[in-house]
């Protein structure tokens, strides 16, 4: 019996949103390699995780939990341990997200399988019986189709690409103790960058703000709209506000900040170099609003307003406002 | 202190991407290769790092052809002692390979910190430091933007979604590098010039094998061309309306 | 990071430079582009230069970078030394002239005409940016005519006393250190200049900003005042004598210059193909159309020639063959396409083209005064016209 292998993420015992997207992934390449192969959606942690039960629907044949002492938080070198013991029992393929975790992650589980690992894959297809993954590269200028002939295959996922389907399967949990020490890198603590806040790479929406909005204040009507989109949104920001110490890194998209693919991105006051766009253009819909109608990023955008963003952008909060009632 | 760094030589991100007759890689005729960014950072911290302990020896290490010696050179500029470049002509598209290569290069060098960019701008796979932290059997923290040393103890942070894990490890150990660490220097002018005269071995690997197999480069799905919808706030209930109606995403 | 301004080279003249000078080159080039653009417009409007950049320019190594390395200095060739100058003019005439008077004007008298001493006590400090100096030969009433100047040095059974004044002097109000040329003999011998060194907080010196200038805005340009100013023996540059001190020391600053109006022309060039490729108008970017094509192909040839022109005086001065009417060849062409390319893209660029946000304008007032310092354009075309027929049409 061939397993896929989904390796879940969980914070504080609570499974993140992204793991729903792994089983997702999972759940396609096993149906596309056939012949009754399984998903196995694997948790890590000091017990069951909240949202575990969820697994089923996106696919998860069961659900394994995997226990020990210290892996309550993320444990670096005994989380890659305990997967890939439970990889050699007849894996043929391990995904990962490619979320901070499973970047960290994924190729500490390559190397101990002695393998390779397609990274930040956006599609999966099996052709004659081979694993194929497509992956960005040239920051989103080129895509890579990369044939996987490890055995186990190892991937990651980009976040917000494997939108959970429905694919209803048993999902029976089980816990298992595994005594796999955590690990000489250990997780001191966890500082929270915002109560709340949603990650730009994780959000559905991002609004992202330039130098457009002149001074760092001003991105409060940023945070308005997000608001009006009912916590769905991150406010993202270009490098020129992060240098300037308006917006902090953690928000930064572009190049040199995170790779985002959200279903909506909407760029304020941003010009669109070159380096912003590596970041947001595998988004699948790109809004713009600038004052400049030759500013670059009209270029990417699928819909473009021309103005001053301090008319627009509350009309908009008004708009987006009567929408949800 | 000892410290290596493994650096890459990358296409510049403003390159126009263009696919080579094979096929399956990039046509780099005209294109502008540069140090990866990400390795600048891991360059700095290195020289910080020694500069801090007062004494040591900061080893910079490329894998790729026989070009990737300027950039080990932009390197030694910063202030690197010396460089090592395993010359292959094609570099893996497996970078568990690329690690083999790298940490049997790396095995029994005594090394305080082996520093790494947290990913390269052209394959962004992430993936060779902590591969060549496994092989080495070495500590690894990976994405690190601020970094601590006190002790033999390396406490590093590192940005998750949302917020910013502390960790921490005993060295020696393999760190990568993300934007934030610190500032990288300008390499001096003097320093480029002290550049040429700094060691830099060049030693030829052969490659092989790998589970990672190029099929093609594509070009990215085209997207359909976009609109102005209209001027100033005016324009926004038809804008509303677009993202609702025709794509769908409201 | 990498530079975003990729220069220009239409005839692969990179590959005719050595790795070092690449390297060199392309640090500067990223170097003007985090550092010097984000500031230089509101410093050129404000009038001021942006002094906050010394510190990181002397770190770089760019004050008297041809100068040997056992005074501090960079100890790299003339091309290297050309293209730093080169990318600096393509941030600002201005911040070009700083380093071309703390280098070119001030380091290398000192390191030519000084002695052991004054070798050992000045050039560190003013490598490193510590000491900032100005050049001061040219007076109110005698440009074109330095052999004219007035102002006089007697010499004093302790030293010397200095009195006259200079103008038209960069980086006089801000200079910790002044070379002054004045004559030790008759005002009618020429023979008898040599140089100071002169201590700016000396009594009787005193330094006054130029006010009015619609040009080199973001460079500080002043009046020197000598009134009485008592020097030690050892203020004298002892191995300098005659016009000709001065006039080497032009050479070197108009040789760097030649480079520096280069830059300026490519980056009005490099801009101006930008914009004609992204402005729209009549329903298609302007660069489709034959007039602005035949502007950008004209900016293009002439920028090619230029390059070609300062390569080889580079490697000739490399050689020690290079002559000072070689050196008025290139200032005098060079300069002089630059003014028409930063015109002719000012006015590609409509009236885009009158902001400050957009480089043209800004280039085109200061290659104003480049056209005219160092030897105005007319000065070295009687140079040339000399030099080729042996006849002095100066006078």
């Amino acid at each position: 019996m061939t397993t896929v292998l989904a390796v879940c993420e969980q914070r504080d015992g609570a499974l993140r949103k992204v793991s729903s997207e792994v089983v997702t992934g999972a759940r396609r390449i096993a149906d596309a390699l056939g012949g009754g192969a399984e998903v196995e959606a694997l948790v890590l942690g000091s017990g069951p995780a909240s949202g575990a039960d969820q697994l089923g629907t996106f696919g998860a044949d069961r659900v394994v939990t995997l226990t020990a002492a210290g892996f309550g938080t993320y444990a670096p070198e005994g989380y890659a341990r305990a997967v890939v013991d439970r990889a050699k029992a007849g894996a043929v393929v391990v995904v990962c997200a490619a979320s901070a975790q499973g970047k960290d992650l994924a190729p500490r589980i390559a190397a101990k399988l002695a393998t390779g690992l397609a990274a930040d894959v956006t599609d999966v297809v099996v052709e004659g019986g081979a694993l194929m993954a497509i992956r960005p590269v040239y920051a989103g200028k080129a895509l890579l189709k990369v044939k996987l002939t490890g055995k186990p295959a190892v991937l990651s996922l980009r976040p917000n690409v494997f939108t959970p389907v429905p694919r209803p399967k048993a999902g029976a949990a089980q816990t298992v103790a595994v005594t796999i020490p955590a690990g000489r890198v250990t997780v001191k603590g966890i500082k929270a960058a915002e109560a709340g806040a949603l990650d730009v790479a994780e959000a559905p929406i991002v609004i992202s703000g330039g130098r457009g909005l002149k001074e760092p204040a001003n991105f409060k009507i940023l945070e308005d709209l997000a608001h009006a989109f009912g916590g769905r949104a991150a406010v993202g920001a270009s490098r020129a506000v992060v240098d300037a110490g308006w917006r902090p890194h953690a928000d930064q998209v572009g190049q040199t900040g995170k790779t985002v693919s959200p279903t909506l991105y909407i760029a304020i006051g941003i010009s669109g170099a070159i380096q912003h766009l590596a970041g947001m253009r595998t988004s699948k819909v790109i809004v713009a609003i600038n004052k400049d109608k030759d500013a670059p990023i009209f270029k990417v955008a699928d819909y473009g307003v021309v103005g001053d963003l301090f008319e627009i952008v509350p009309a908009l909060i008004s708009e987006i406002g009567k929408l949800r009632g | 202190m000892k410290i290596a760094v493994c650096i890459k030589r990358v296409a510049d991100s403003e390159t126009r991407v263009k696919t080579a007759g094979d096929g399956k890689s990039l046509d780099d005729a005209g294109v502008k290769f540069i140090l990866n960014p990400y390795d600048e950072f891991a360059v700095e911290e290195a020289l910080q790092r020694k500069e801090k302990a007062g004494a040591g020896e900061v080893v910079v290490l490329a894998l790729g052809g026989a070009a990737a010696q300027e950039t080990i050179r932009t390197a030694l500029a910063m202030g690197a002692d010396r460089g090592i470049l395993l010359q292959t002509d094609t570099v893996p598209a497996d970078g568990f390979v690329t690690a083999q290569a790298i940490a049997a290069e790396l095995k029994g060098g005594g090394w305080d910190l082996v520093l790494f960019g947290k990913m390269a701008i052209d394959d962004y796979n992430s993936q060779v430091g902590p591969m060549v932290a496994e092989l080495l059997d070495l500590p690894c923290v990976t994405a690190v933007a601020h970094l601590t040393i006190e002790g033999g103890t390396a406490t590093a942070e590192r940005e998750i979604e949302g917020a910013v894990e502390v960790v921490q490890c005993s060295l020696p150990a393999v760190i990568t590098a993300d934007k934030g660490i610190n500032e990288p220097r300008y390499p001096a002018l003097k320093g480029i010039m002290a550049a040429k005269k700094k060691p830099l071995e060049v030693k030829p690997v052969s490659l092989s094998g790998g589970a990672i197999e190029v099929l093609a480069m594509l070009p990215p799905p085209a997207r359909k061309e976009g609109k102005i919808v209209g001027e100033g706030a005016a324009a926004i209930p038809a804008l509303v309306k677009l993202l609702r109606e025709e794509a769908k995403v409201l | 990071m990498a530079p975003k301004y990729h220069g220009v080279d239409f005839y692969a003249l990179d590959s005719l430079l050595s790795e070092e000078e690449r390297a060199v080159r392309d640090t500067v080039r990223t170097w003007v582009d985090d550092e010097l653009m984000p500031v230089i417009g509101e410093a050129y409007i404000e009038g001021k230069f942006p002094k906050q950049l010394i510190p990181g320019m002397a770190e770089l190594g760019l004050f008297g970078a041809n100068l040997p390395e056992e005074y501090g200095c960079a100890g790299l060739n003339n091309v290297a030394y050309g293209l730093i100058m080169q990318e600096l003019e393509r941030g600002d005439s201005g911040v070009r002239s700083f380093a071309s008077v703390q280098g070119a004007l001030v380091m290398y008298p000192i390191y030519a005409f000084g002695s052991d001493e004054q070798k050992k006590k000045w050039l560190p400090q003013m490598a490193s940016g510590k000491v900032i100096g100005c050049f001061g030969l040219t007076e109110p009433d005698y440009g074109s005519n330095p052999s004219g100047m007035i102002t006089v040095a007697k010499e004093t059974k302790d030293g010397w006393v200095l009195n006259g004044a200079k103008m038209w002097i960069t980086n006089g109000s801000t200079a910790h250190a002044a070379v002054i040329w004045a004559k030790t003999g008759a005002l009618t011998d020429a023979n008898s200049i040599r140089g100071f060194i002169v201590p700016t907080d000396t009594k009787g010196f005193s330094a006054k900003d130029q006010k009015g200038k619609l040009s080199l805005r973001a460079s500080d340009t002043s009046e020197l005042v000598l009134q009485d100013v008592h020097l030690p023996k050892d203020a004298i540059l002892p191995k300098s004598g005659g016009l000709k001190s001065p006039l080497m020391c032009l050479t070197q600053a108009r040789y760097g210059i030649s480079w520096g109006a280069l830059g300026a022309a490519m980056a009005c060039y490099d801009e101006a193909v930008s914009y004609s490729k992204n402005r729209l108008m009549f329903g298609k970017p302007i660069g489709g159309f034959q007039l602005q094509q035949a502007r950008l192909a004209e900016m293009l040839t002439e920028i090619t020639k230029a390059q070609l022109l300062v390569l080889q005086l580079g490697r000739l001065k490399d050689q020690g063959k290079m002559t000072p009417q070689q050196v008025s060849l290139a200032k005098r062409n060079n300069v002089n396409i630059a003014t028409d390319i930063a015109r002719e893209a000012r006015r590609l660029l409509g009236a885009n083209g009158i902001l400050v946000e957009y480089q043209a304008m800004r280039h085109l007032a200061n290659l104003e005064s480049v056209y005219t310092y160092e030897g105005t354009h007319d000065v070295h075309t009687l140079v040339l016209g000399q030099e080729i027929t042996g006849i002095s049409a100066f006078e």
